[in-house]
């Protein structure tokens, strides 16, 4: 039995025998969607007298929000770093294969570059809803060249910049527009840095601190100026020391600014972060963990060499390495290898592992009103996992964009 | 009257499920020849509720041609309130079945004009043709719906001062919070509910025995309003051990014989 129309038109679908996190909880409800969006079904009953046009049994499946990644760098041969000519199709690539990632929006990223990369790749990306072409773009998150030296990871050091001379013009100047930049990683130890991240925050633009060796009352200042996220958690920063406990610190400071949470990325892939290291950050600060892959070009292929930006970078198992060296570069991690792996090692609830790569980057983003939970009237992308937490079908504005094979419906 | 007498809170819900699934079943619905069924909410018709969704998911019992009227509604509290009637109606039964959002009325307690919405509500019942099985609690004070002590046997469906009892024993649902607690409701009438063709009471639990005692094993009284029950030619009092604590032992054995 339809509804009365006197609302929409569109066709209602009702996504039965599931279990569906929301408030935090796997519960036991179905899933209502029209237009794209979760619907109050409730609602649609008393005021709309309407009812379900389709009813999809789901067996058993959990339903959760779809995933979000805010530090991807490529993946499948497609390096965001590199300003080819066929930038635009290597986007898309990526945006359509991690759909079996369960990932149903992104931030595609770009590591440490010459201005002439910026000037060229950036007006490529352009902040697009999802669907059955690939996951969302919320904008680019641009991880350096204003990061410190000491601490430039994987990062090529012949491209690292201050912004001493003119603050934010010389950041301005560096990425060439900012229109679809979501997130910039910077060095709060920097010069002038302060103005910067303000500046950034003005514009809605998530300032998150990263490659540094900043002590804690400086990342500490950063914060209160406006800087939210911490890029890959103990990567790339000074060691957790116990008079100083650096960007670290900033998990379980007191001097964050009321109302704000300070949230920090993990890779979870089980290389880059001891378990129990993941654990401390997890236990000390829960709300505020943002599973991330970091993933590079090589993710999803085979082993071997691929690039990252101007370096050259090996992949051996789950090992990323810049060739030659020890020096950790990305992962070749999927999202929801990382989910699962931070589920086994933290051992915290399914609810939990989940919204650590839904609901907090949302959060993160702002966007969590309409991203990143199953609530009324939110975008209706969503996963379909087993108990293993096993993507098994995405969905994206109510519609299948994928789904694992043999899976019958 | 009948009174019917199951040991336990599950078997009497049990038995008042069966019992209208038998007669919905029995009736036949069918386009245009609607089962028209009364509904109370609160805490014990909960596991009858249930059980009619577990028949209801076995493919035994469709809603599809069953019209329900629920007792009352509070006033003037928003309809998605986790503590209104339309609330508790959509999670515990609406939601699991599938009966016809255009065939489930509720009363409005926000309507503009509560008496007309009272009146509206009458003429739908009658329209419908009458209840043909109307299912009913009883309140500690012996009250049906929200026909509160003191008020009227021949009653319609009107406005209520909700009693200080009530509004205390709500309080719970309401944080704590007397001043959050809904004062009046709209509720049918005690003359509204003798109008169906059958009524059932679902009564169980100790604190409900003295009102049992009431309502059955003395007069018809205004002060405890179940008793209308008595002159009405069809009606079954479903209830647990513990709700006969206070009815004589002969009455019991009369009925369990």
């Amino acid at each position: 039995m339809p509804s009365n129309k006197s609302v929409s038109d569109a066709p209602i679908v009702q996504f039965t025998n599931c279990r569906i996190l929301r408030s935090h909880q796997l519960q036991r409800e179905d899933l209502w969607v029209r237009a794209g969006k979760i619907l109050n079904p409730e609602k649609l009953f008393f005021d709309e007298k309407g009812s379900a046009d389709i009813q999809l049994d789901c067996k058993g499946s959990i339903i959760a929000p779809g995933f979000i990644d805010v530090q991807i760098n490529g993946g499948f041969g497609v390096d965001f770093s590199l300003a080819t000519d066929d930038f635009k199709s290597g986007i898309d690539l990526v945006s359509q294969k991690i759909l079996s990632h369960g990932v149903t929006s992104f931030c595609p990223t770009l590591v440490t570059s010459p201005p002439s990369v910026y000037h060229q790749v950036l007006p490529q990306i352009s902040i697009r809803d999802g669907g059955a072409h690939g996951a969302g773009i919320l904008g680019a998150h641009l991880e350096g060249p204003f990061i410190s030296k000491e601490k430039k990871g994987a990062h090529p050091e012949h491209c690292l910049r201050t912004f001493e001379e003119g603050a934010f013009q010389d950041l301005l100047a560096t990425y060439g527009s900012l229109d679809c930049v979501r997130i910039v990683t910077l060095a709060p130890e920097m010069k002038r840095s302060s103005e910067v991240i303000r500046e950034l925050t003005k514009r809605g633009i998530c300032v998150s601190l990263g490659h540094s060796v900043a002590n804690l009352s400086q990342a500490e200042e950063a914060v209160q100026h406006g800087a939210t996220f911490i890029t890959h958690l103990f990567n790339a920063m000074l060691p957790f020391h116990h008079r100083d406990p650096g960007i670290v610190g900033l998990l379980t400071s007191d001097k964050i600014p009321a109302g704000r949470r300070v949230f920090y990325g993990m890779i979870s892939d089980g290389i880059h972060t001891n378990p129990a290291a993941l654990r401390i950050a997890h236990r000390a600060h829960p709300k505020g963990l943002v599973l991330v892959t970091d993933a590079i070009a090589g993710m999803g292929l085979a082993p071997g060499r691929h690039t990252l930006g101007q370096q050259v970078v090996e992949i051996d198992g789950l090992n990323t390495y810049i060739a030659g060296t020890k020096t950790l570069s990305g992962s070749v991690a999927t999202m929801d290898t990382c989910v699962r792996h931070f589920q086994e090692a933290t051992g915290c609830s399914v609810e939990t592992a989940l919204e650590a790569a839904s609901l907090h980057p949302a959060q993160l983003l702002g966007i969590e009103h309409k991203k990143g939970t199953l609530n009324y009237d939110s975008d209706a992308d969503f996963l379909l996992l087993n108990d293993s937490l096993y993507v098994q079908a995405t969905y994206i504005a109510g519609k299948e964009v994928w789904r694992q094979e043999a899976l019958g419906m | 009257m009948r009174l019917v007498i199951l040991e336990d809170y599950d078997q009497a819900s049990e038995w008042a499920a069966k019992y209208i699934c038998n007669r919905i079943i029995q009736f036949k619905p069918s386009p245009g020849r609607y089962f028209t069924l009364g509904l109370p909410t609160g805490n014990t018709p909960l596991g009858c509720y249930k059980k009619l969704i577990e028949y209801h998911k076995n493919g035994d019992l469709s809603f599809r041609y069953v019209k329900t009227f629920n007792m009352d509604e509070y006033v003037g509290l928003p309809r998605n309130h986790p503590e209104s009637y339309h609330s508790y109606m959509w999670n515990n039964f609406f939601k699991h079945i599938d009966i016809d959002p255009n065939n489930a009325h509720i009363l409005d307690g926000n309507a503009p004009d509560l008496q007309a919405e009272c009146d509206a509500f009458e003429k739908k019942i009658e329209e419908a043709g009458g209840i043909d099985l109307f299912v009913g609690g009883i309140g500690p004070d012996g009250h049906i719906a929200f026909n509160e002590p003191g008020s009227s046997l021949s009653s319609r469906t009107r406005l209520k001062t909700l009693a200080m009892d009530t509004i205390l024993a709500n309080a719970k649902y309401f944080d704590g919070d007397l001043s959050k607690v809904p004062t009046m409701a709209l509720t049918v009438g005690v003359g509204t509910v003798m109008d169906a063709r059958e009524v059932m009471i679902l009564i169980t639990g100790a604190h409900k025995a003295f009102a049992l005692y009431k309502a059955i094993e003395e007069g018809v009284n205004h002060m405890w309003t179940v008793s209308a029950f008595q002159q009405h030619p069809r009606t079954i009092f479903v209830c647990d051990e513990d709700a006969t604590l206070e009815l004589r032992v002969k009455t019991v054995k009369y009925f369990k014989g």
